[in-house]
């Protein structure tokens, strides 16, 4: 039984820990774009985003102040029981929410849509927003949380199956090339493709690409991954950098994600994650310890599983 | 061999910043400031513009400094003021609110996220003797967290909340920032934006159009949708 107590503290802490220290694999991912990059603007921003990282980590404050909307992903074991169950969870990631919100502090970004209420805290109706997934043969819970910017840098389109793979690429130059002017979408960012499913799947899997997946980590599927590949020399090409200045520095990193869909058609969502890229994750153990991993790995293989029944897939 | 940024220019401002220095600001030149800047988005210029309402104490006297932006930023019980960080917002959205802006604060400078259109800075910052900064990358929220020495007011907080409340900021070596339009109305980001539409056609030459074709108000990817 893993005590509530402990929940509410992974998910307090990596709330802390992604608000102020950039991701190993991403700030590898810029340093690296910056070696190639020829753009003397450009070049200037990379390198005070690295001076900003360091920052952050020396006097643990935000490395940026737009918190985005703070959300949490938990992946539960199938064997994984919590004190107080799945109720009980959301209340902690909630209060854990409030409370990072004043201690870091974080900024109260969440207010009503309409009549623009701000409760001070990140938290109200449908917020933060958490998403469950599941893993057989474990006892543990893995907590993500994300803060990504969410003005900019994310569209959604009905493509068909005869558009093909120029559609897709069409599409994803259209919204590099709209929200890349002035740095809207805040580029260089990690590109996440939702490719398939029903409109809302396919929002999903995109969003979760690029925010769930590490610089580096490549589709289990080699055709998708080579797409992958095509798609981030693509938008390295299109002669624009960091801010939108002229360079390169625009996709640390591509990451595709499908979900079978109607037969007559091809949706397609991109989602840009930030320059400040800010995710952590922490496994809170059955004992109640916690430890903190660099990977989220969202997208495990019974995550993406593909017949009816997972043992099916499972060697012999 | 990737170049560096050596060319860049830099210099160091003290708020409320001169005429002569404003004039002679190039585009592309970073920036630290030093004095006090003043905070405002959607809701101050909602109570200041079409509201009306005056602007608390004396601080259109002592900057001339605009910054849209909200901080991160917490009240203690004892009514102690933490600043963590500050990060700009997109400022195209408050270009109808700008000329009413410039009358009634001497306002010379706007610092935000992303600049504002040509035609913004020809009809309204020209007029107005204003010059543009933009933040850096956007997310440099740290490094201008760091360059915040104390918060000296703020206003309507309990109306407007934390991201929406008018701050009143003591900054010191406060950036970077880059100078993105000068007292010409010349733009950094339209200099760079022609040199990349040039590449544009290329991107496209190859691709067949989607079968399906969408309404919308430009499907020119040489204009900018701000």
């Amino acid at each position: 039984m893993i005590a509530i107590e402990r929940v509410e503290k992974a998910a307090y802490d990596i709330m802390v820990k992604a608000g102020i220290e950039i991701p190993q694999d991403y700030e590898q991912g810029i340093r690296a774009m910056q070696t190639h990059e020829k753009g003397d603007l450009s070049y200037f921003v990379l390198e005070a985003m690295l001076e900003n990282y360091d920052a952050a980590r020396e006097d643990r404050r935000p490395m940026c102040a737009d918190t985005g909307l703070p959300r949490y992903y938990v992946k539960a074991g199938n064997e994984a029981r919590i004190e107080g169950g799945f109720i009980a969870l959301e209340t902690a990631l909630r209060l854990a929410t409030a409370r990072a919100t004043q201690d870091i502090p974080l900024r109260p970004n969440r207010v009503h849509p309409i009549n623009r209420q701000d409760n001070n805290n990140n938290v109200g109706i449908n917020a933060p927003e958490i998403d469950f997934s599941f893993e057989p043969d474990a006892d543990w819970i893995d907590i993500t949380t994300v803060h990504k910017g969410g003005l900019f840098g994310t569209d959604y389109r009905m493509l068909f199956p005869g558009d093909g793979i120029d559609g897709i690429k069409r599409f994803f130059l259209d919204v590099m090339i709209a929200f890349g002017k002035r740095g809207l979408a805040c580029q260089p960012a990690i590109v996440g493709i939702g490719l398939g499913g029903s409109k809302d799947t396919c929002m999903v899997l995109g969003k979760q690409a690029a925010c769930l997946r590490t610089v580096g980590d490549k589709n289990p599927d080699p055709e998708i991954a080579a797409l992958e590949a095509e798609l981030k020399e693509m938008g390295n090409s299109i002669g624009m950098g960091a801010m939108g200045f002229v360079g390169s520095s625009m996709v640390v990193d591509c990451h595709i994600e499908v979900g079978y869909t109607h037969t007559g058609g091809m949706p397609m969502s991109v989602h840009s994650f930030c320059l400040s890229s800010r995710r952590a994750t922490a496994r809170v153990h059955n004992d109640g310890r916690i430890e903190f991993r660099p990977d989220p790995a969202w997208f495990t293989p019974y995550m993406r599983r593909n017949t009816v029944a997972w043992q099916e897939l499972m060697p012999a | 061999m990737a170049r560096t940024d050596a060319g860049i220019k830099t210099r160091r401002l003290t708020v409320p910043i001169l005429d002569e220095d404003l004039a002679s600001l190039e585009i592309g030149t970073v920036v630290y400031l030093d004095g006090v800047i003043i905070t405002g988005r959607e809701g101050v210029y909602k109570r200041v513009i079409e509201d009306g309402e005056e602007i608390p104490g004396d601080v259109t006297a002592r900057s001339n400094v605009s910054f849209h932006c909200s901080p991160a930023a917490s009240i203690d019980e004892q009514g102690n003021y933490s600043v963590g960080a500050v990060t700009a917002t997109a400022s195209f959205r408050f270009a109808k609110s700008l000329p009413d802006w410039f009358a009634k604060t001497d306002c010379r400078v706007i610092i935000g996220k992303g600049g504002m259109s040509p035609k913004h800075y020809r009809d309204i910052f020209v007029p107005a003797k204003a010059v543009y900064f933009t933040t850096v990358g956007y997310g440099t929220g740290a490094l201008l967290g760091r360059g915040i020495k104390s918060v000296e007011d703020v206003f309507w907080l309990d109306e407007l909340g934390i991201a929406q409340a008018m701050w009143v900021l003591n900054v010191e070596n406060f950036g970077p920032l880059l100078v993105e339009s000068d007292l010409k109305g010349n733009s950094l980001f339209e200099q760079n934006n022609k040199e990349i539409n040039a590449n544009i056609d290329r991107l496209y030459e190859d691709l067949k159009p989607p079968s399906l074709s969408r309404y919308g108000e430009t499907d020119n990817k040489r204009d900018e949708l701000i």
